[in-house]
C-alpha cells in the first residue's frame, strides 16, 4: 500500500497546553538522548511506574494534526471504560486504586514471538512517539488527543505472525476486584477488540502508554491501550492484557452485544447512520455549549491513509 | 391563618422554589458558580433535564397514593404544581434537544423524529403533556366537566412513554431506566390493586339488594 502523508501537517506548530508541555518534554527528551547515547542505549522505551511521570525520549509523529488538542481534564473525566462504571465520570471516579504495575501481556497464537511477556520488556524495543489524533466516539463526540505511544505495525513485525495471521485479538484485563464495572453485566466480559492485519499493519494505529507526555491515567487504559484514530474510540481497547494472531475473525465485545448497531470495523462514517442517532455532526469536547456540532469526516478525515483498505468493501453493510 | 391559607401562602411557594432548583443548578454550574456540567455540557443538560422530567411524573403521580395510604388530603393540593413541573422540565428537555444538540436544524429533527421512534416516544409523551399542561386551569377544568378526568388520564400513558423513551435511549446500562420502570409499575400497580379492591367493595355492598 502507498502510504500517503497528510497534506494538513505542521509538525513544529502545536498550540496551547500541548505546546507548552512539550517543550519541556523536548528539552528533557533531548538531554536523555544524549545520556543514553554516551551509555550505548538510544532508543529504548522506558515507562516509569509512577502515576502522571513524564516520558522521555518521545519523538514527534507527521501524523499528527495541527488541531487544538482538548484539555488534560476533559481527556481524562469524561470517559467510557465500562470496567469501572458505565457513567462518564465513572472511570475517573473509580480506577484512582487501580494497580497498573506489576503488568503482563500474553502474546498467543499464529506468531514467532509467542508467550507471557513483563510491560516493560515488551515496550522496551520500540520508539515513543507522540501522535495528536482526533478521536471520534461512536456516540456522535470528539475530542483530539495527544497521545504517547508505540507504533501497532512495528509490534506486529517483532512479533513475527506467521501466514496463518489474519487478524488481530486484543483483551481487557478482567478483575472485578479492581475493576468494580465488572460486577455488572454490563456487557460480555472481557472486553475484546480486533483488527485484520492490514488495518493493524497500516502506520496510524499505535498502543498507547501516554497521553500529554506523561505516563497514560488509569481511567484512559493504563498501562498501555490500542489507539485507532480512523474507527469509532470503542475499537481502541484499554489495559490490555492479551494479544491473539488468528486465522478467523475475532469476537467482539460492542458487537457482541448489540449487532444491528455496532459492526467490527467500526469505521468512523458520516454516512451511515447508529439506529438510534446520526452520525453525520459530532460535538467537539470543550467546544462551550453553544458551539453548533462540526461534520464528521469518513474515516475521521484519515481516508488518505486508510481509504485504500476497504476498497471494494460495502461500507453500508460492513459498518 | 387557617390550613388552606397556610397551604397557599407558605408551604406551596417553598415547594415551588424546590422544584426550581434543578433548573436553577444548571444556570449556577454552567456559569461555574455552584459546579460544572463537566466535559459534554449540551449533554449534561439534556440529561438532567430529561432525567427531573422523569422524577417528576413519577413525584406527581405518587401524591393520590400516598394520600390514600396516609388520609394526608391536603397532598392533593400539590398535585397539579408537580405536574406542572413535569411539563416544564420535558419541555425545557426538548428545547436542549432542538436548540443545543440539534442547532435548530429542521432536517435533522425531522430526520430524528422519522427515522427513530424512541425519538418519536418521547416527542409524544411531551404533546400528551402539553395538552395536559393547556387544561390545567381551573376554567377550564369547570368547562370540560367529565371529559377533564378521561383526558387527564393520559398522564398514565405519557409516564409509560417517557420511561421508555429513556430505556430505549441507553446504549447498553439499563439500571437506571430499570429503577424508573420499577417506580412507574409501582405506581400503576397500586392504583389497579385499589380499583379492584373498590370495585370488589361495591359488588359486595350491591349484592344484597339483588
Amino acid at each position: 500500500m502507498l502510504i500517503r502523508k497528510p497534506a494538513d501537517i505542521r509538525p513544529s506548530e502545536i498550540t496551547s497546553e500541548t505546546n507548552y508541555l512539550n517543550r519541556r518534554d523536548f528539552l528533557r527528551a533531548g538531554a536523555i538522548a544524549g545520556g543514553s547515547m554516551i551509555a550505548g542505549a538510544a532508543g529504548a522505551a522506558v515507562i516509569p511506574d509512577t502515576r502522571q511521570a513524564l516520558l522521555s525520549g518521545v519523538k514527534k509523529s507527521v501524523f499528527s494534526t495541527d488541531e487544538e488538542a482538548n484539555s488534560y481534564e476533559d481527556i481524562t473525566t469524561y470517559n467510557n471504560f465500562y470496567e469501572f462504571g458505565t457513567g462518564k465520570s465513572d472511570p475517573y471516579r473509580n480506577a484512582q486504586d487501580f494497580k497498573p504495575r506489576p503488568w503482563s501481556i500474553e502474546v498467543s497464537g499464529h506468531a514467532e514471538k509467542t508467550g507471557i511477556f513483563d510491560f516493560e520488556d515488551f515496550i522496551k524495543p520500540f520508539d515513543l512517539e507522540e501522535r495528536i489524533y482526533r478521536m471520534r466516539c461512536v456516540e456522535a463526540w470528539s475530542m483530539v488527543i495527544p497521545w504517547v505511544g508505540i507504533s501497532l505495525a512495528d509490534v506486529i513485525k517483532h512479533l513475527q505472525p506467521t501466514s496463518k495471521a489474519k487478524f488481530i485479538a486484543f483483551e481487557t484485563l478482567n478483575d472485578a476486584e479492581q475493576m468494580p464495572g465488572l460486577r455488572r453485566r454490563s456487557l460480555d466480559w472481557p472486553y475484546r477488540e480486533g483488527l485484520t492485519m492490514a488495518e493493524a499493519t497500516n502506520p496510524l494505529p499505535i498502543l498507547a502508554v501516554g497521553i500529554y507526555g506523561k505516563t497514560i491515567p488509569n481511567q484512559n487504559g493504563a498501562p498501555i491501550r490500542l489507539v485507532v484514530p480512523w474507527k469509532y474510540g470503542f475499537k481502541g481497547i484499554k489495559s490490555i492484557v492479551k494479544i491473539n494472531f488468528t486465522s478467523s475473525r475475532p469476537r467482539t465485545s460492542w458487537n457482541m452485544a448489540a449487532p444491528n448497531e455496532y459492526g467490527f470495523y467500526a469505521n468512523v462514517n458520516p454516512n451511515v447512520s447508529h439506529p438510534r442517532w446520526s452520525q453525520a455532526r459530532e460535538r467537539r469536547i470543550g467546544s462551550g455549549i453553544f458551539a453548533d456540532k462540526q461534520e464528521t469526516l469518513m474515516f475521521n478525515g484519515y481516508g488518505e491513509q486508510v481509504a485504500d483498505l476497504y476498497k471494494g468493501l460495502d461500507l453500508r453493510r460492513n459498518y | 391563618m387557617n390550613t388552606l391559607q397556610q397551604i397557599r401562602f407558605v408551604w406551596k411557594p417553598l415547594v415551588f422554589l424546590l422544584c426550581l432548583l434543578p433548573a436553577a443548578l444548571v444556570v449556577t454550574d454552567a456559569a461555574g458558580l455552584t459546579g460544572t456540567l463537566g466535559a459534554n455540557p449540551v449533554e449534561e443538560i439534556l440529561d438532567r433535564f430529561g432525567n427531573w422530567g422523569l422524577r417528576f411524573i413519577m413525584i406527581t403521580l405518587a401524591i393520590t397514593p400516598l394520600r390514600r395510604a396516609s388520609g394526608w388530603n391536603w397532598l392533593s393540593r400539590f398535585r397539579r404544581m408537580l405536574g406542572l413541573f413535569t411539563f416544564f422540565y420535558v419541555l425545557m428537555h426538548f428545547t436542549t434537544w432542538v436548540v443545543l444538540d440539534r442547532d435548530l436544524r429542521l432536517s435533522e429533527i425531522v430526520e430524528d423524529l422519522t427515522e427513530r421512534p424512541f425519538v418519536l416516544i418521547g416527542f409524544s409523551a411531551l404533546l400528551i403533556l402539553t395538552a395536559l399542561a393547556a387544561t390545567s386551569f381551573t376554567a377550564i377544568r369547570r368547562r370540560m366537566g367529565q371529559h377533564w378526568q378521561t383526558l387527564h388520564n393520559a398522564v398514565y400513558a405519557a409516564a409509560i412513554l417517557g420511561a421508555w423513551h429513556y430505556w430505549w435511549q441507553v446504549k447498553k446500562d439499563i439500571a437506571e431506566p430499570l429503577i424508573y420502570a420499577a417506580i412507574l409499575a409501582g405506581l400503576l400497580g397500586a392504583r389497579i390493586i385499589w380499583h379492584l379492591a373498590r370495585s370488589r367493595k361495591r359488588h359486595q355492598v350491591a349484592r344484597p339488594a339483588q
